[in-house]
């Protein structure tokens, strides 16, 4: 048998697939992150927790309203994302002009609130969200069973992460939406809604944690807290990666997804901190992240 | 953040009466309450509720474990001869430091005769070296280490429900016996998942299995998949869980995502909670063999209780739930008969009395602080077998009080003479 560094080929492939789907993972939640920083200046420390209402959402739309699985994935960020825009409009519209630190503070604090009223709902363990039928069951690969919902989870979000980067990086809207958090004043005076596409970012940016809720609901039990443990994690790869960077945090968190993945057969101890070490020696050695532009 | 309730304060007109009773009976010469009064700190019981009120470990105990302790006082008439007894609760998050600040603030400012509860092995045992430093009796049943009443036990404390020690002798023991002589321990990195481990590998190894890798995970880690993968890769007949809550639910959930059983391989989960078992479903679980202290659908006795609690608290209460029920009246009723709130006292009545109760079987509270009890070999039900939302497991067999856990000749507790 083939081994690499001690390990058999076939576990090392196996684990390299697994790391590129959790990369493909954190990739897709550190997106919506970078787009609110990047467009908004707003440090998201809610996005955990909308990532998790996006879970809750599917959970309890198919115990209520017989929800399936596919309307989920369409209904919920849509829902989700509606709620994250009101919040802008409501809330953090007020503290805009603030310093960024503010933006930090109030996120955090809505983010324990809808943690801390699902937890008095519906407690601490959480409740299983089945895999759809459709994609029920595994594929047999040279070198290792791969569950087929695995395998739809990386698809789907490496789709939705092309699909955002391209919208933004190269469309007009996208254009428009730089163009405004730039010079807001200018882009007002050529008759364009600023305040209204502010509104509207933040809400698709929530909206992409709250499909990356719906993708996770199968795979995690949905609990209150699925969003806290993954959210310094995401913010560890946006910073990895440079604040605000589109590219940068999509391609960052398909390498953290393989580091951490190769951490975990060689030296699992370390599996969680790894991502950290990383964080720590891009920040020593580029201050503005592996795709950030230097301030 | 800690909050705090009172109860069962006692209402001035509730005192005034009480003094004249008591005033009208020494008039007329009979017998006071044999309780001496005197024997009371501040003439109240105070019971302070620690816990994991909102992280990972909430639902095993929790607030529900907090209403199964208002229970007991309840049932005891809320208050011991004269006494009121107060309850006290706060949220120790899982955090040591936290936890132990809170009982010295208790034991130095309110003058709390108990605390009770505890969860995380890491807290239990910061409370309990707070305890014997500052002098006051702990009874913790949340906590899983066996460490606790070996190398760190102490005067000031019981350990009540259960322990590493009969998950891995009850669990392990039954698994090898049935066949399953190879094991994969997939383990959580911390004190708990160690003692466990180490536990676990003694009772295989005896019988004659062996452990062909092990794997330790970050506490606590979602993602599985990877160690899962691992354990599949070593030809291991049985992968131990040497986790706990939200970690052993995620590896279950993974190895059944990955097709685990079906490749021929076993799960072994050592330490499982009903709430963990309810939260996972039947179709994920069913077949799992794991050990218990107490399980609601027992006897006659066992369901009695659990239907009271499933009235005020809308789920079926965990072992650690009932014994937080149990333990309590235990506690009141040494505090009874002794006369006294004061801890070695109460400590020492306790040790004196076999516990027999809806919890307990064949129950006794050992000089290392263990309370030894019948535990019970569980098997979780098939979809198919199980009658409502709550009928989960089976029992297998009852693994005896004396045989359950570490005999005290293996002991290296300071308070044992071997």
């Amino acid at each position: 048998m083939t081994m690499i560094f001690g390990v058999p080929l076939a576990v090392f492939m196996g684990q390299l697939m697994l790391g590129l789907i959790n990369g493909a993972f954190y990739a897709l939640l550190s997106l919506g992150l970078a787009v609110i920083f990047g467009l908004l200046k707003i440090v998201n420390f809610a996005h955990g927790a909308q990532y998790m209402l996006g879970a809750f959402a599917a959970l309890l739309g198919a115990q209520y309203l017989g929800i399936n699985y596919w309307l989920a994935l369409l209904l919920v960020p849509l829902v989700v994302g509606a709620f994250g825009a009101l919040l802008e409009r409501l809330v953090l519209r007020r503290i805009a002009h603030l310093d960024h630190l503010y933006g930090l503070l109030l996120t955090f604090g809505l983010a324990l609130i809808f943690e801390g009223s699902l937890i008095n709902l519906f407690g601490v363990s959480g409740a299983s969200y089945p895999v759809p039928e459709a994609l029920a069951g595994g594929i047999k690969l040279p070198f290792m069973f791969l569950p087929t919902y695995r395998g739809w989870v990386l698809v789907a979000a490496l789709v939705v992460c092309l699909g955002t980067w391209f919208i933004i990086e190269r469309t007009r809207l996208g254009a428009y939406l730089r163009a405004g958090t730039e010079n807001p004043a200018l882009m007002q005076a050529f008759g364009v809604n600023v305040p209204l596409l502010v509104t509207l970012t933040y809400g698709f940016g929530v909206a992409l944690a709250a499909f990356a809720g719906v993708l996770a609901a199968p795979l995690y039990p949905v609990s209150p807290t699925m969003g806290s443990s993954l959210l310094i994690v995401v913010f560890a790869v946006v910073v990895i990666g440079g604040m605000g960077s589109i590219l940068g945090a999509i391609l960052t968190g398909l390498a953290m997804g393989l580091i951490e993945g190769l951490t975990k057969v060689y030296y699992p101890e370390a599996a969680n901190t790894v991502i950290f070490l990383v964080m720590i020696m891009v920040l020593m050695l580029r201050p503005a992240g592996l795709f950030g532009k230097e301030a | 953040m800690m909050s705090q309730t009172r109860s069962f304060r006692r209402l001035p007109l509730a005192r005034a009466v009480a003094a004249n009773t008591l005033l009208v009976a020494g008039m007329l010469g009979m017998a006071a309450p044999s309780l001496a009064q005197d024997g009371i700190s501040d003439g109240e019981i105070r019971i302070g509720y620690l816990a994991d009120m909102s992280g990972t470990y909430r639902d095993l105990a929790g607030p529900g474990g907090l209403e199964a302790m208002k229970m007991a006082v309840e049932d005891f008439g809320g208050s011991v001869g004269d006494a009121p007894i107060e309850i006290f609760n706060a949220d120790d998050r899982n955090s040591a430091d936290v936890g132990a600040n809170t009982v010295r603030g208790w034991v130095d400012q309110e003058n709390v005769d108990l605390v009770a509860g505890m969860v995380a092995s890491s807290v239990s045992i910061a409370v309990t070296k707070v305890l014997e430093e500052a002098g006051g009796l702990a009874i913790i049943s949340g906590s899983a280490a066996s460490s606790i009443t070996n190398e760190h036990c102490t005067p000031n404390h019981i350990h009540y429900v259960y322990d590493t020690y009969p998950l891995a002798n009850g669990t392990a023991k039954a698994v090898v016996e049935q066949g399953g002589d190879s094991w994969f321990m997939l383990t959580a990195d911390y004190a708990f998942g160690h003692a466990l481990e180490s536990d676990v590998e003694k009772v295989v190894t005896d019988n004659g299995g062996t452990i062909v890798d092990r794997v330790r995970h970050p506490f606590p880690t979602s993602d599985f998949s990877s160690y899962i993968l691992q354990a599949q890769g070593s030809g291991a007949k049985i992968v131990g869980l040497a986790n706990a809550g939200s970690d052993t639910v995620n590896a279950i959930k993974t190895a059944s995502q990955f097709g685990l059983t079906q490749t021929g391989q076993q799960l072994a989960g050592l330490l499982i909670f009903l709430n963990d078992v309810h939260a996972m479903g039947l179709e994920t679980t069913q077949g799992l063999l794991l050990t218990t202290g107490w399980y609601w659908d027992m006897d006659d006795a066992s369901r009695e209780w659990a239907e009271r609690y499933f009235e005020r608290v809308g789920k079926m209460p965990t072992m650690v739930q009932a014994g937080i029920y149990s333990s309590t009246t235990q506690y009141l009723e040494a505090v009874e008969a002794a006369g006294t709130d004061d801890p070695a006292t109460v400590r020492a009545k306790l040790g004196e009395t076999p516990i027999n109760d809806f919890f307990a079987r064949n129950g006794r509270i050992r000089e290392d602080g263990r309370m030894v009890h019948d535990m019970y070999l569980a098997e979780v039900k098939a979809p198919a077998d199980s009658e409502s939302e709550w009928d989960l497991y089976e029992i297998k067999a009852t693994i005896p009080a004396e045989d359950a856990y570490r005999p005290l000749s293996e002991s290296s507790c300071k308070l044992v003479s071997n």
